[in-house]
């Protein structure tokens, strides 16, 4: 299976790390090399999308198509050609 | 500076702004205190002299230099049960009933006061909020107080009563098809590009303390003692965290004896993110697709899962989820009893706590307080078919004789 064509947005907070590009165009398979694609593109990014030890961070929640990719798979998950990748800030509401 | 946002990961300390998550790790910030200098402001004489409401723990709220309440808010009932302890195998339980707190009668009134008062003081002219219910009625009432405008989104199932209880304040409201895990993605991006003060996204560290009240309150009430154990509901799992914080604030700065506390958290089975982590013994949340009555705590994917699940095992607590009908059953029991009627996420709350003590990890002599959040009145669809509407009889006294002679039968939760 080849690397598909997806688009990455990304949020405001970490734009100036990508010469304020709020939406960036990536090929990768999985979302294991979406992030080393990221890594690559823009080395500035990397320390805020992982920790020390190369983890995806803990709060990131990454969205596929407005899913959560843990329904779609996670890390198995093989992109499709336009997907369109969200990163958002894990941050909850509800009543507690 | 009396208090100021750090990241509670990498500590990294970002001052006072609109701002949740660590652009640096992406992780939540929260508030940390300079607990010396307000040592001397926060003391049990200092908090008695203060007006009835959350406002005399204001000391230990994130407030600006210049804020001056304009809403009472808070110090609801803390109720010693006695029917329903006898009823569930307790002997000293309590009830705190934020099915009472005013305005909105639901626990949210306490960290909306805190939000707004710091929306007004970042400059923000419109306030927002995602929300399961309870927090649009909150947000949308304390806006209208505040004079500030005010979006509302919430997913498009929300019982009726949620929300005429938002529109009725003049707020605007979007319904979102979709749950409520789907309106807060897509709130995270409205907050990113619109300047709104969005209480659980921007403004959420600041929101959250506000959480904090229900536990000073709980410790004033029982006359400055802390409780043995806590069962508490659980959505995005902030509160439970948030009474901890509480309890330890108030130990550290002296104005109850040090002891343990155990924290146990309650969900409904078809939304158990968090229950299910802590009887796996894992730390990190697997989210889910909810499918419960308990639309308030409906969240499947709690952001503060990570540290509800450190502050339950932390503590020697645990955590229970109780069925649909296990909740409902738990409501009537509470109104039967003690004459409380909770919305749907306090039989959630009470369901776990009777099971909690079948399971013997709450003992019957301990002191153990139920957190009860939200109103009956809000969900009463969920006892939509639990009651036939009577016939009416003929203005007659011996018609009522023959009611009463049909009508010497045991109410329906207690035959459980």
């Amino acid at each position: 299976m080849g690397e598909m064509n997806i688009t990455v947005q990304i949020p405001s907070a970490l734009r100036r790390h990508t010469g304020g590009a709020a939406k960036v165009s990536c090929s990768a398979s999985n979302l294991n090399e979406l992030f080393s694609a990221l890594d690559e593109k823009f080395p500035e990014l990397k320390p805020h999308l992982r920790d020390d030890s190369g983890q995806i961070r803990r709060f990131l929640n990454v969205y596929v198509n407005e899913e959560d990719i843990r329904f779609l798979g996670g890390s198995l998950y093989v992109f499709k050609d336009g997907d369109e990748v969200l990163l958002v800030p894990s941050i909850a509401g509800g009543l507690v | 500076m009396r208090y100021e946002l750090r990241c509670r990961e990498c500590h990294k300390c970002w001052g006072n702004l609109p701002q949740s998550i660590c652009e640096d790790c992406f992780s939540p910030l929260e508030v940390f205190y300079d607990y010396d200098s307000i040592r001397h402001d926060f003391t049990r004489e200092k908090i008695r002299q203060g007006p009835p409401n959350i406002w005399r723990y204001s000391a230990l709220l994130p407030l600006p230099a210049d804020h001056s309440p304009s809403l009472p808010v808070g110090f609801t009932p803390l109720i010693k049960t006695s029917t329903l302890a006898s009823q569930i195998g307790a002997k000293t339980l309590y009830i705190k009933n934020d099915a009472v707190c005013v305005p909105t009668l639901s626990f949210k009134d306490r960290v909306v006061a805190v939000a707004l008062a710091n929306a007004k003081s970042f400059g923000f002219d419109t306030v927002s909020c995602s929300s399961t219910g309870n927090l649009a009625n909150a947000t949308a009432a304390q806006a209208a107080r505040h004079g500030l405008k005010c979006w509302i989104f919430i997913p498009a199932d929300l019982e009726p009563a949620k929300i005429l209880g938002t529109q009725v304040f003049g707020a605007k409201l979007v319904r979102i098809s979709g749950s409520y895990d789907q309106v807060n993605r897509l709130c995270s991006q409205i907050a990113d590009e619109h300047h709104w003060g969005f209480v659980n996204v921007n403004l959420r560290p600041y929101y959250a303390e506000g959480s904090k009240t229900f536990g000073y309150e709980i410790a004033e009430q029982l006359g400055w003692r802390l409780p043995d154990n806590v069962v508490c509901p659980m959505a995005g799992g902030s509160l439970i965290i948030k009474i901890k914080k509480a309890f330890d604030e108030l130990m550290q700065l002296g104005l109850v004896e040090p002891k343990p506390v155990k924290f146990f958290g309650a969900q409904a089975t078809g939304c158990s993110p968090i229950s299910t982590a802590v009887k796996l013994g894992n730390t990190e949340i697997e989210p889910q697709k909810p499918s419960t009555i308990a639309r308030s705590l409906a969240i499947g994917n709690p952001a503060d899962g990570h540290y509800a699940i450190k502050t339950i095992v932390g503590s020697g607590g645990w955590s229970e989820d109780v069925s649909d009908p296990e909740i409902v059953n738990s409501i009537q029991l509470l109104a039967e009893t003690e004459g409380i009627f909770t919305e749907t996420a306090g039989g959630v709350t009470l369901g776990c706590a009777r099971k909690l003590y079948k399971q013997d990890r709450i003992l019957p002599h301990e002191t153990t307080v139920l957190c009860i959040t939200g109103n009956g009145l809000k969900t009463t669809d969920a006892l939509a078919d639990k009651y036939e509407s009577e016939a009416p009889i003929p203005a007659k006294f011996a018609e009522f004789e023959k009611l009463l002679d049909r009508e010497f039968e045991v109410p329906v939760a207690m035959r459980a």
